[in-house]
């Protein structure tokens, strides 16, 4: 498979700290990519640099075969790159169907196309029902859905997931994890999520990165990765193997 | 066409707004000379405050300047009557393009510099400040000594040049008013009015859901200003005087937005709710006193205060969206 988004040696620093550092990994397409590791590894920094939230301060971001790297967020966006955030902001006062219809009108010019496209993506999240509701009023799994729902309304050939399965009960981390692997095999969708739930990775992920301190201490399969002495070590902490 | 714009729209809102504008239509026939004043500046104000809700309301961009519009379009028009005798309709072929030039440069500095929030709010106000101190010293406006229109008794009504009765300033306004209606809700309806509340709601979600914020800002400021500057030629026709230090002044600004908080303001019919309570009761309040023979200058302003204080007190999303629950709209704003 051919990689649809490369990252070539990225680095960001903020004020000295190293967030990322020469950060090189590729992300296939049709493909399920997550990357874990502890907080403050760089992991939203590393999405922010994907999605333009602000520009690496080395190396270079490709998407479809073209530089990307400091691009602003809405023609990233264009360019087929859905987000989500890891702090929920759907649009508080619009309804849920809205909020999808917003990301729907991207790449249609008629509300009554856009409407429709939203409607079938609710469906397809579950939220359907609940179209008609203001997004400040849903609880916190229906609004992770409903960015889920916004980001697949751009119709996005990348999917970036940021932390969405945080703070959910695993009955709904289950649902959400089950809507993500129908989606990426019926549309081919390629997916990059961060996560923390270890449930969730292992069971979407074909591909783990594991980022510490900015950099990649670990790549590979789940089973790999899971075994691997610095990734326990330094993230999923359990007994130290080596000792 | 039609059927868009009606669509959810419950039918006791369609049937109540067609009372309402029957009301409106049939007014001159009953009302006195003194209300039908009243009623033009309602909807004066109603106009004005459904253009400044374009930007606030639907874009989510204070402005505290909104008399810089008013003024460029009334001074346009006024000087061009004045010095060459061109018409109101023909003078907005200036005022539009003028008043909307000025939008855009507010637009791009702020939008281009990250100027947000309060400090977009103050350049709005510097902008127009920066107007009211130039029209003072500029000749060709008459400076600060103002700005004449020709007046006469007129015995009939010249709609071409708006030179008559109070009653053909009136429907003016009411033509103006509903088109203003007919045209925000389109607006709302459409692929721009979905992004403007994308961008009110959460400027950096809206960017990242693809959304070129700054173009679709400048578009509504551009469109603002614009439909503001109509209201200003509507004024100088009406008024026949200009004083940079009225027309300019940052309480005309105030008085602009006013009526939208407390109709509600991202509503369509709030603007014109807004206007109707404080401009209809201000002046009940002015005629009571001055019948009653209590001569309380500034009595109107401190009216305008209370009822500003009530409103964000209990009601902070304004008396729109509270009185479409009470009298059984639906939930949804319209």
């Amino acid at each position: 498979m051919s990689a649809l988004l490369t990252i070539d040696a990225v680095s960001k620093r903020f004020r000295g700290l190293v967030a990322v550092d020469r950060l090189s990994f590729e992300v296939p397409a049709g493909g399920i990519y997550a990357v874990i590791g502890p907080n403050g590894a760089g992991k939203t920094t590393l999405f922010n640099m994907i999605a333009g939230a602000f520009a690496p301060d080395g190396g270079a971001i490709s998407f479809a075969g073209e530089r990307i790297d400091g691009l602003p967020p809405d023609l990233i966006c264009r360019r087929g790159i859905g987000r989500t955030f890891q702090i929920v902001r759907p649009f508080p006062a619009l309804s849920v169907e809205d909020n999808v219809i917003v990301g729907a009108l991207l790449h249609r010019h008629h509300v009554l196309d856009a409407r429709a496209h939203a409607q079938d993506v609710l469906r397809r999240l579950d939220l359907y029902d609940k179209r008609a509701q203001r997004a400040s009023s849903l609880t916190l799994p229906d609004r992770k859905r409903l960015e889920v729902a916004r980001a697949l309304a751009t119709d996005p050939k990348l999917l970036l997931l940021d932390e969405v399965m945080a703070g959910l009960r695993p009955t709904e981390t289950d649902r959400i994890v089950a809507i993500l692997k129908e989606l990426n095999r019926d549309t081919g969708l390629t997916i990059l999520l961060i996560e923390h739930v270890m449930r969730a990775v292992m069971a979407l992920a074909a591909r783990i990165l594991v980022l510490h301190h900015g950099a990649a201490i670990a790549q590979g399969t789940p089973e790999a990765v899971v075994r691997d002495p610095a990734v326990i070590h330094s993230y999923l902490g359990a007994e130290d193997v080596s000792a | 066409m039609i059927a868009r714009l009606i669509e959810g729209v419950p039918r006791r809102a369609l049937v109540m707004l067609g009372v309402l504008l029957l009301a409106l239509i049939v007014a001159p026939l009953i009302a006195s000379d003194y209300l039908l004043t009243v009623l033009i500046l309602i909807l004066y104000f109603a106009y004005i405050g459904q253009a400044w809700n374009i930007m606030m309301g639907f874009a989510g961009q204070l402005s505290l300047g909104h008399a810089l519009y008013v003024g460029l379009g009334a001074y346009a028009a006024a000087a061009f009557y004045v010095h060459f005798g061109v018409g109101p309709w023909l003078g907005l072929m200036v005022a539009v393009p003028v008043a909307a030039l000025a939008g855009a440069f507010i637009g791009f500095l702020a939008f281009r510099f990250r100027v947000a929030g309060v400090y977009f709010a103050i350049l709005t106000i510097a902008v127009a400040e920066f107007a009211r101190v130039g029209f003072d010293h500029w000749s060709w406006t008459s400076g600060s000594s103002g700005l004449f229109l020709p007046v006469a008794q007129y015995s009939h009504n010249d709609l071409w040049l708006l030179r008559g009765q109070p009653v053909m300033f009136y429907y003016v306004i009411l033509v103006a008013t509903v088109l203003a209606f007919i045209f925000c809700r389109a607006l709302l309806q459409s692929r721009v009015g979905y992004f403007w509340l994308a961008i009110r709601e959460d400027e950096e979600a809206a960017r990242s859901s693809g959304i070129d914020t700054f173009h679709y800002k400048m578009v509504a400021v551009v469109i603002s200003a614009a439909m503001t500057s109509f209201a200003g030629v509507f004024y100088a026709f009406f008024y026949n005087n200009l004083f940079p230090e009225q027309v300019f002044h940052i309480s005309r600004s105030i008085e602009i937005i006013l009526g939208p908080i407390v109709g509600g303001i991202g509503t369509l019919f709030g603007p014109v709710l807004g206007a109707f309570v404080l401009t209809g009761l201000g002046e009940t309040i002015t005629a009571v006193l001055a019948a009653a023979g209590i001569d309380l200058p500034g009595a109107k302003q401190v009216f305008y205060g209370i009822c500003l204080l009530l409103v964000i007190m209990t009601l902070p999303d304004g008396i729109w969206p509270w009185l479409c629950k009470r009298i059984g709209l639906a939930e949804r704003d319209k």
